[in-house]
């Protein structure tokens, strides 16, 4: 039951959070996109060691956290289904990797660098797919999509997917209150009911796409109906934010930012 | 079982983007979306119910853990293999970017393990070929179970590949298999279980709802045919068949009005009743419920078969004037 209140209550704050009129929620959609595709792929291209390396590229989403006003604490409790299961998979490397390596001086194990680099993947890419989702309002993601060619059958299906989320959301969690307040003090819902509770919320979606269905005809569903919400125009902002970032993201993939900096400043200091 | 982008490499979330893509084109060209627009709330609608199921936790019976609902095979049931496919990607994509479960990189790889392998094998391989000849609740849990069971293991696999292949883990593919596979056929038993109990309910209650079979015909209300040639049937056996063993004894009136009177038939005295009695007798078909003249057992059983006749006609006749008042009446 606190899952589906949960789900609801943060897929209604995501929307909240795009709907803001910051800076950054203006940013035209497709640009918003294209560099969280192109952060996450420099992200994962790193080698399984260089977490220096990737140190650098965290300068994207601190950017984005400031800008959009986002909240950390909501950004790191998206971790929840991904760390896990990164650090799992990372931490064979800890005692299968068993070569040393020299970090200022000091021999550390190669396998905690690269489970460390995992970690940290897993880190930043989550938070780049949290700042595109909470600055960018689905419809004007869909509108994203459809300028990249994805078919309109799957953007319409996906966005009435969503729409229809936390209306099934709430009908589930109303049958599971009503069902638990008959059943106290037992955990899930039990064998003998796991075909009639789920299929009757099955035969009532049914029905409603039906309803929905008709509705939609009444109020004059046509084929770009829905996302042609979020078209906005594409500014000259845009393209030059979206230069800035490509160039930031590409130098710190290329080159090593953090260590002739290092360097540098080394050097002026002594 | 959802991917996250760390797992991944760009090569291996390029070609299974590729692949996935590839699926959803002909899957978008089969289901024709653009010329049947009913569709799309319907998949729209099923995909926000996979969604909300997949939140309900089902207690496992004796184990006091929880399962959820298997995704991909309840939809292939439902909509088919293409049109699950879509709506599973829809789902995906939902999951992924206002959860973060799973990553947008990796999306491909997800939709691959998860919609690719729930959907068309699931339903090729599995659901189509079972209900050939027909839905039945042992066929559908069969199904069900065997399709999450399969569709599991091969996705939990892909995953097993699709990490090793990026390189980002030291586990050898075997160890990590070893791990992966057994997992998954516990979680795919109680899956498919979830989803059998599911379908079980949708085939009891619209079974018309089930693809990839025939739904057997409801044997509801007889028609009104049908039931004039049950009736008739039942009155021309009980007539024909039965009258031959009708009981020589006085019926109850009868044997009353032998014990009151001392005979079981009252004679009347009077010209009019006397003039009655002969028009009686001279139209009489069947008097005393046989052929005039014979003590045969045919002419019994013709009469209970002439007599049923002429009832069913009457009441028939009855009723159809009845209804056409009524019409009348309400026009």
């Amino acid at each position: 039951m606190k899952g589906i209140d949960g789900a609801v209550y943060e897929i209604h704050g995501m929307a909240a959070l795009a709907a803001r009129d910051k800076w950054i929620n203006r940013i035209h959609p497709l640009v918003k996109l294209l560099l969280t595709l192109g952060y996450i792929g420099a992200v994962v291209s790193f080698s399984r060691y260089d977490i220096i390396g990737l140190i650098g590229l965290a300068v994207y989403p601190v950017a984005g956290f400031l800008l959009g006003d986002l909240s950390l604490k909501e950004g790191c409790r998206r971790m929840r289904f991904v760390l896990p299961l990164v650090c799992l998979t990372g931490l064979p490397n800890l005692f299968l990797d068993r070569r040393q390596v020299l970090f200022w001086g000091v021999k550390v194990g190669a396998g905690l660098f690269s489970m460390l680099t995992l970690a940290g993947k897993g880190v930043l890419t989550v938070f780049a797919s949290y700042i595109l989702i909470a600055t960018t309002s689905l419809d004007k993601l869909c509108y994203a999509l459809r300028l990249l060619h994805v078919p309109r059958a799957l953007v319409t299906q996906f966005m009435l997917t969503y729409r229809y989320v936390t209306v099934l959301l709430e009908e589930a969690g109303r049958m599971v209150q009503a069902y638990t307040l008959r059943a106290p003090g037992q955990k899930g819902i039990r064998f003998k009911v796991w075909g009639s509770l789920t299929g009757l919320l099955l035969l009532r979606g049914m029905d409603r796409a039906e309803n929905v269905y008709q509705s939609m005809l009444l109020r004059g569903w046509g084929t770009d109906y829905g996302y042609q919400k979020g078209r906005v125009p594409l500014r000259v902002w845009d393209i030059l934010y979206f230069l800035f970032w490509a160039g930031i993201i590409a130098v710190f993939s290329l080159c090593p930012v953090l260590p002739i900096l290092g360097d540098l400043i080394g050097g002026i200091l002594i | 079982m959802h991917m996250a982008d760390a797992l991944v490499s760009p090569a291996v979330a390029g070609t299974m983007y590729a692949c996935s893509a590839a699926a959803a084109a002909y899957s978008v060209r089969q289901v024709r979306l653009d010329t049947d627009t009913k569709k799309v709330p319907v998949m729209g609608v099923m995909g926000a119910f996979v969604f909300a199921a997949q939140m309900i936790n089902f207690t496992i019976p004796g184990t006091g853990s929880s399962g959820h609902l298997c995704g991909g095979m309840l939809l292939s049931a439902l909509l088919g293999p293409c049109g699950g496919f879509l709506t599973m990607i829809g789902v995906l994509l939902i999951q992924c970017l206002f959860f973060a479960d799973g990553g947008l990189l990796a999306l491909g790889c997800n939709i691959w393990n998860m919609a690719f392998y729930g959907c068309f094998i699931g339903s090729l391989l599995i659901w189509k070929p079972m209900m050939k000849k027909g839905f039945t609740r042992g066929k559908i849990i069969a199904a069900s179970v065997l399709g999450c069971v399969l569709t599991l293991q091969m996705g939990a696999f892909s995953v097993v590949l699709e990490t090793t292949a990026s390189g980002v883990t030291e586990l050898p593919a075997a160890a990590f298999a070893a791990v992966m596979q057994p997992i998954h056929l516990a979680i795919g038993l109680v899956e498919g279980l979830i989803t059998a109990a599911v379908l079980v309910f949708v085939y009891e209650a619209r079974p018309e709802l089930l693809s990839g079979g025939t739904a057997p015909e409801r044997k509801g209300k007889l028609s009104f045919r049908g039931t004039l040639t049950a009736l008739g049937a039942a009155a021309l056996i009980t007539a024909g068949l039965l009258s031959l063993a009708a009981s020589s004894s006085p019926d109850g009136l009868e044997w009353s009005m032998e014990k009151v009177a001392g005979s079981a038939e009252l004679e009347a005295e009077g010209e009019l009743w006397q003039r009655a009695e002969a028009v009686q007798e001279a139209t009489a078909m069947l008097p005393d419920y046989g052929f005039a003249g014979t003590q045969s057992a045919g002419g019994t059983a013709v009469s209970g078969i002439v007599g049923a006749a002429a009832v069913l006609l009457l009441c028939v006749g009855a009723c159809l004037l009845f209804q056409f008042f009524k019409r009348r009446k309400g026009t």
